[in-house]
């Protein structure tokens, strides 16, 4: 049984971790959309996303809106550019008022920045990186 | 004057070789190598190869020496990206950005950044030059919330000879000053317009149209 209304959730980019997150959150039962500007991207999408899809370009703030960004709880922006996740992290915060944005940064300088404006920020080379520096270094103690 | 430009190459070129004259120091940035090599040759600037939004290549570039920093690449989100960083870690004094989609032009002004749309400016001239010959837009002031417009009362125009009082302007619209020949004229509803006057209107988008109609139209 699905409990109370769940969140509405905004994915901006629809490659490996977006179309992951958006099938993920729509198999528990959140309303998702996703955004991606090639339909072939929404191609990863699975049987249990029951989401929209829109095709646009996530820096014009027409297809935000059409994406009904204003109402949505929770924005995640997942796409291989960091200048743009950061873009609609803060259109999306500044403009359209929503409560939780986070958006994934490659570059760990650019991360620190942006994370010292308040923007939720996710950096995968740091977490990889770290998981590695993990692996090698608990390596090392075993071998010792 | 020290001015940053990140952009690609052919109106990176125009705008580098425009300020060289004026006598102002330049570095360009751009990620095409071929650009590059084509711009330091074209140019007495010092050309960088690189990601302008990229914190190291500002920091190469000694980006907090810089009086301005212009992002005029075809990416939105990277002049904001670059003009945020200018700002925020390097604080260049002025920092502008070209933005494609005008819709952006105003977001990115409560996000702090001041953005002009070419787009936009090429709209309104366009506009404004194919309606009326006699009228020329001054200025759009406010992000084109208010237009200040000059406009030439042509001997055809039905306004002539009656007073401001008796035209009745649309609502929120306003003829600011005449000048008739060399005389600068502060109306009153009482002063009646004559042929040849110039006159100053100021407009909201909203009646624009309806205010210039109404001034120039023979038939009203």
């Amino acid at each position: 049984m699905l409990k109370a209304k769940k969140s509405y959730v905004v994915i901006v980019g629809c490659g490996r971790l977006g179309s992951f997150l958006a099938n993920s959150l729509s198999r528990e039962g959140y309303s998702v959309v996703v955004i991606d500007k090639s339909e072939e991207a929404f191609e990863a999408l699975t049987a249990e996303y029951s989401g929209f899809r829109i095709e646009g370009n996530a820096t014009e703030a027409a297809v935000l809106r059409q994406a009904k960004i204003d109402k949505a709880d929770i924005v995640i922006a997942t796409t291989h550019d960091d200048n743009l996740n950061l873009m609609v992290a803060q259109v999306a915060m500044e403009i359209f008022n929503v409560k939780k944005v986070i958006a994934r940064v490659f570059d760990p300088k650019r991360e620190r920045i942006y994370k010292e404006i308040g923007i939720d920020t996710v950096c995968p080379t740091i977490i990889s990186g770290n998981a590695f520096l993990r692996t090698i270094l608990n390596q090392e103690t075993l071998s010792e | 004057m020290r001015i940053i430009i990140v952009g690609n190459s052919k109106e990176v070129y125009h705008l580098s070789r425009l300020f060289i004259s004026k006598g102002y120091s330049i570095t360009i940035i751009n990620r095409k190598k071929e650009e590059c090599v084509w711009l330091s040759r074209h140019l007495k600037a010092l050309v960088i190869l690189g990601d302008g939004s990229d914190p190291q290549i500002l920091e190469e570039v000694e980006a907090s020496k810089a009086d301005a920093i212009l992002a005029i690449t075809s990416n939105d989100q990277d002049n904001l990206a670059i003009c945020q960083l200018g700002s925020l870690r390097f604080n260049v004094p002025r920092t502008l950005a070209l933005v494609n989609d005008p819709d952006n032009e105003s977001i990115f002004k409560k996000l702090g950044i001041t953005a002009i749309s070419t787009t936009r400016i090429l709209s309104s001239l366009i506009e404004q030059s194919t309606d009326f010959e006699e009228i020329t837009n001054l200025t759009p002031v406010g992000e084109g919330k208010i237009n200040v417009t000059e406009i030439t009362l042509s001997k055809t125009s039905s306004v002539i000879g009656r007073s401001l009082q008796e035209i009745n302007l649309p609502e929120s619209s306003l003829i600011a000053s005449i000048l008739r020949g060399d005389k600068v004229i502060i109306p009153r509803g009482g002063t009646v317009l004559e042929k040849g006057d110039r006159l100053v209107v100021i407009t909201l988008p909203d009646n624009h149209g309806l205010v210039l109609k109404k001034l120039s139209d023979s038939s009203v």
